[in-house]
């Protein structure tokens, strides 16, 4: 198959330029809401909670908080860069040009990575001037960064596809994602709840990725690495399925 | 001719059960303006959405250049531009940056040169830097076509093109279209103007309830469903028409000042002389003459009736 490059370059600057004019409230927002985090948990209750298996309950959080707002913003910035096309209208010159799924996937959801992504950076900037940070394992932090920003970019664009309206875009991130990643232990570990609730626990998606992104900083996990990855693996493959099935039945995007 | 676009047996059913298409043929030549005529929800749009990929075909086939617009939808694609009824941009973007991007989309490397000359051929240089947001409806009907036009296609679609445009506007935009026609560009081209239609237009398709109901060179269906009429003005007004000219078909107008004759253009005699005889011997005079042609608009209506009637009368004739 002989790709479009064009296309997915054309689509990809045209979504970093939309983060570049509302570079403000693209930025800011996650920086001042994370230092928020740190002021609260970090310095208010951290101060009073002993150390969790030998990292700083400040240092702690840092990897929980960058994956609650990687999920977050992946999701946000994917369904918005979709749902904006359709809601103008202006969806009739994607489904009109010569492009497969391939080509609007990657240049979207890498768009939506790429922000995310960098917006992960700039936190763990930012984190690092309230805590100390150290990364044991940056090549598997990093796979864990591109991988999760990936997947949850691909569950963003699905998002954007299914939803009808503004409202449903904000329902998902708001009531499904944000408590999960709350009770997906960003913010203690799962060794610290009764044991019935860390079994119920188990059934949360989140735990892994928190989990396996945790271990990359401080080599210290709720679950298995391997399990970690498969578990996030598995989510990309699905989301990937969904998008191949959209735009071969033409889901919400053609009549 | 070989065809651009080939359209056979097309049809197309929503999941409502409404029948948007039912069995369409149709050819399009390299190089035309072809007009697709139609009353609101006609079916014109769902054929020209199913062609550019907007819409999925139901049952039949369609080839752009010889190639599948399905199997082969990267090469058909990459030949076509539409330009869509509704004003749909991206309203916080520049129209540079907007028609930019349409051109890698259809996958073509950037080229500010043809850029820069197509926004200068639309009136659209000032405005290059402008946010499409700021620009007036006309502006962005212009924004586009230079959106269709960027990948430099072959075929553009343009679907109802001045809607709402203002006359000075329209006529920019008809020329617009001639001036594309003549760099070899084929023009499919919607509209409710049939003025429009019969200024630019080289074939006209005429679409009704899904079904293409005729196809054919413009000049040749006006000559062949176009009346003409005589009309006279009368020195007296008559209270009714005398037996005598009954087998003329004359009607009256304006309250009896006026009488009208209605002939068939490619009719070998068309009973003017004989008529004239008549109203002299009848002692009927007349101080005026005029004759009056059908427009396109008025045989295109009667095609429509036609098709609706029960009885397949046609009432193409022109209007007093």
């Amino acid at each position: 198959m002989r790709l479009n490059y064009h296309a997915i370059s054309a689509i990809y600057r045209f979504e970093m330029a939309r983060m570049r004019r509302t570079l403000f409230q693209s930025i800011a927002t996650p920086v001042i809401s994370t230092s928020l985090y740190f002021i609260v948990f970090g310095s208010a209750i951290g101060s009073r909670i002993a150390e969790i298996d030998g990292v700083s309950y400040g240092s702690f959080i840092v990897p929980g908080l960058i994956m609650l707002m990687l999920l977050t913003e992946s999701i946000s910035n994917a369904s918005f860069g979709i749902h904006m096309p359709r809601f103008t209208g202006t969806i009739f010159e994607l489904l009109s040009a010569p492009v497969s799924f391939v080509e609007v996937v990657t240049g979207y959801v890498g768009a939506a990575a790429t922000k995310s992504m960098i917006l992960g950076a700039i936190i763990l900037a930012t984190a690092s001037l309230f805590v100390d940070i150290s990364i044991a394992h940056p090549f598997w932090m990093l796979l864990f960064l591109v991988l999760i920003s990936v997947s949850f970019s691909l569950f963003g664009f699905i998002l954007g596809i299914w939803a009808d309206g503004w409202e449903k875009l904000q329902i998902v991130p708001a009531l499904i994602i944000t408590p999960l990643a709350f009770l997906g232990g960003s913010f203690y570990s799962i060794s610290m709840l009764p044991p019935t609730w860390q079994t119920v626990t188990l059934f949360n998606p989140v735990v892994y990725l928190i989990s396996g992104f945790r271990w990359s900083f401080y080599e210290n996990a709720d679950v298995s690495v391997a399990l970690s990855l498969s578990m996030t693996c598995i989510f990309l493959f699905i989301c990937l399925v969904v998008v191949w099935w959209i735009f071969r039945t033409g889901y919400k995007l053609r009549t | 001719m070989q065809a651009i676009i080939r359209i056979e047996n097309l049809s197309k059913s929503y999941a409502d059960g409404f029948q948007a298409l039912k069995n369409i043929d149709l050819d399009v030549f390299p190089g035309e303006i072809f007009a697709l005529l139609g009353p609101n929800g006609a079916g014109k749009t769902t054929l020209i959405n199913i062609v550019c990929g907007i819409v999925n075909p139901g049952s039949g086939r369609i080839t752009v250049d010889g190639h599948d617009v399905v199997r082969d939808f990267r090469h058909t694609r990459s030949m076509i531009g539409l330009v869509p009824q509704e004003l749909s941009t991206d309203m916080f973007e520049t129209v540079w940056s907007t028609v930019s991007f349409s051109r890698g989309l259809f996958g073509y490397r950037a080229s500010p040169q043809h850029i820069e000359r197509l926004l200068r051929s639309l009136s659209l240089w000032d405005k290059k830097d402008n946010k499409i947001m700021t620009l007036s409806g006309g502006m962005k009907r212009r924004v586009l076509i230079a959106k269709a036009l960027a990948h430099e296609p072959r075929i553009l679609f343009l679907d109802e093109p001045t809607a709402g445009v203002d006359v000075e506007l329209r006529k920019d935009m008809w020329k617009i279209v001639r001036d594309l026609r003549e760099s070899g560009v084929t023009i499919i081209l919607t509209t409710h103007y049939i003025e429009e239609a019969e200024q630019m237009a080289d074939r006209v398709g005429v679409i009704n309830h899904g079904e293409i109901i005729r196809v054919q060179e413009k000049h040749e269906l006006m000559r062949e469903l176009g009346r003409k009429q005589l009309v006279l003005h009368l020195h007296e007004p008559l209270a009714r028409v005398p037996a005598s000219l009954e087998s003329f078909e004359l009607e009256l107008a304006a309250s009896g000042a006026r009488l009208v004759y209605t002939y068939e253009t490619r009719a070998a005699r068309t009973g003017i002389t004989a008529l004239l005889t008549e109203l002299s011997e009848a002692g009927i005079r007349f101080h005026d003459v005029d004759t009056n042609e059908s427009s396109l608009e008025e045989i295109f209506v009667g095609l429509v009736r036609q098709e609706a009637s029960p009885d397949g009368r046609t009432g193409a004739g022109p209007t007093q």
